[in-house]
């Protein structure tokens, strides 16, 4: 712990946020205001430094209140009907979690409930506490935690291919089957498109964006 | 130094999580060290700050030798059954590629195609070969060795689009004695194989690319 401190010290002097490291090459870089629709891109290795941000705080909250609205609805309401002879079975993503579990592929179900229900969810109850609390420029009680663990979830959220799934489940089972499309698939489609737009948003810059608290 | 600094010349070093610039003293050997001994915090996030990810090509070598060891009984054991009144069929991953291309459904068969094979060869072939011209310290065409692996990272989790498929079937077609879609073992592999290709990428360090011989720059 005492070594942990020092280093806090010497870094003192260092202006944090005037300086960009490419994080795929190590590249310093004088860091600069963006305009409008600009991404920077690292010189050496063309990966991507910063893009702007076009949407505001309020709009950002805004728009992931609607994708934890479609996120329910893409929950609990089924997702496709299949029929037989007259017989009809539908079933919601919990009833598919369940069913593997029950059907022994235990691996599969926590798989699934991780990727595409408790991680999304934990990643839109986060973001949407940060952003609320962003909105008149504080940090909100546990920001680093939050912040931190918002970073770790990063890629493991996979609604959007959970979507291309169903419609291949859907493709499959239509030679068998009376399928039809129940609302859950449309939420789906609809969370989808939200998901793009919020890959498209660096929440990194919540960093600079909210002021520490003083102490 | 060359027209373009790096951190580690200049005695800084980015936090892999919030993207803080900290100063260093340029050469201390504990920001070298394998994660155990934490010299140094991010003063804004307190994540453990290192010069590369620790252990990076023993892990990745690592992680992707069991991912590839996982991704034989993936592709060798059938991943779904399905079964109807006179009539049990095992299907193994390329068997059902195969049937949606036959059953009409090209340009499916096209997409899964690509996210069970594919994209798991590619991470295969394309993390071996970042790994080994990397410990070579290759100046071989870095900036398009850079693009693959950003490529390889993006791409990665789509192949699990065969695990919720074979998922949503099972929960679907259950029509008692008449039609039924069992989960197999070879799903299971392949959930895994994909999970463990995504942690390998994860642990490969981009930044040692660039780390050789410096030639093109």
């Amino acid at each position: 712990m005492f070594r942990r401190h020092q280093a806090h010290h010497r870094m003192g002097k260092a202006s944090p946020t005037s300086l960009l490291i490419c994080e795929q090459c190590d590249t310093v870089y004088r860091r600069r205001l963006l305009a409008r629709g600009e991404v920077a891109r690292c010189l050496r290795c063309t990966a991507e430094l910063e893009r702007h941000r076009p949407l505001s705080v309020n709009s950002l909250l805004a728009l992931l209140l609607t994708a934890m609205i479609v996120f329910m609805q893409a929950n609990i309401w089924p997702i496709v009907t299949l029929g037989l002879n007259g017989q009809y079975r539908a079933t919601t993503l919990w009833g598919m979690i369940i069913t593997m579990w029950q059907q022994d592929a235990q691996v599969v179900s926590v798989l699934a409930a991780c990727t595409l229900f408790f991680f999304p969810m934990a990643k839109m109850l986060m973001m949407g506490w940060l952003l609320w609390f962003a909105r008149s420029g504080r940090r909100a009680p546990g920001f680093v935690p939050l912040m931190v663990g918002l970073h770790r979830i990063g890629p493991w959220t996979m609604s959007e291919v959970f979507v291309l799934g169903a419609l291949v489940a859907i493709v499959k089972a239509h030679t068998y089957f009376e399928v039809t499309a129940d609302p859950g698939i449309y939420a789906y489609a609809a969370l989808t498109l939200l998901i793009t737009i919020f890959s498209g948003v660096d929440l990194r810059l919540l960093w600079d964006e909210t002021a520490e608290p003083v102490q | 130094m060359s027209a373009l600094p790096r951190a580690s010349e200049l005695g800084l070093i980015a936090c892999p999580v919030c993207g803080l610039v900290c100063r260093t003293v340029v050469g201390d050997e504990r920001l070298d060290g394998d994660g155990i001994d934490d010299a140094m915090a991010c003063p804004r996030c307190n994540t453990t700050l290192k010069r590369r990810k620790p252990n990076s090509y023993m892990r990745t070598w690592a992680l992707l030798i069991a991912a590839f060891l996982l991704y034989i009984p993936a592709n060798l054991l059938p991943i779904m059954r399905t079964a109807s009144l006179n009539d049990i069929d095992d299907n193994t991953i390329i068997s059902g590629v195969v049937e949606l291309w036959v059953k009409g459904s090209p340009g499916l068969a096209v997409i899964v195609f690509t996210a069970s094979i594919v994209v798991p060869m590619l991470k295969f072939f394309a993390l071996s070969m970042l790994l080994v011209t990397s410990q070579r310290g290759s100046g071989w065409a870095r900036v398009q060795r850079a693009r693959l692996f950003r490529l390889v990272e993006f791409i990665g989790y789509w192949s699990m689009l065969d695990v919720f498929v074979v998922a949503l079937l099972t929960a679907l077609v259950r029509f008692s004695v008449l039609s039924r879609v069992e989960p197999l073992p070879g799903v299971i592999f392949f959930g895994l194989t994909v999970v463990l290709t995504m942690f390998a990428s994860m642990s490969f360090d981009p930044r040692l690319i660039w780390d050789g011989r410096d030639t093109d720059d």
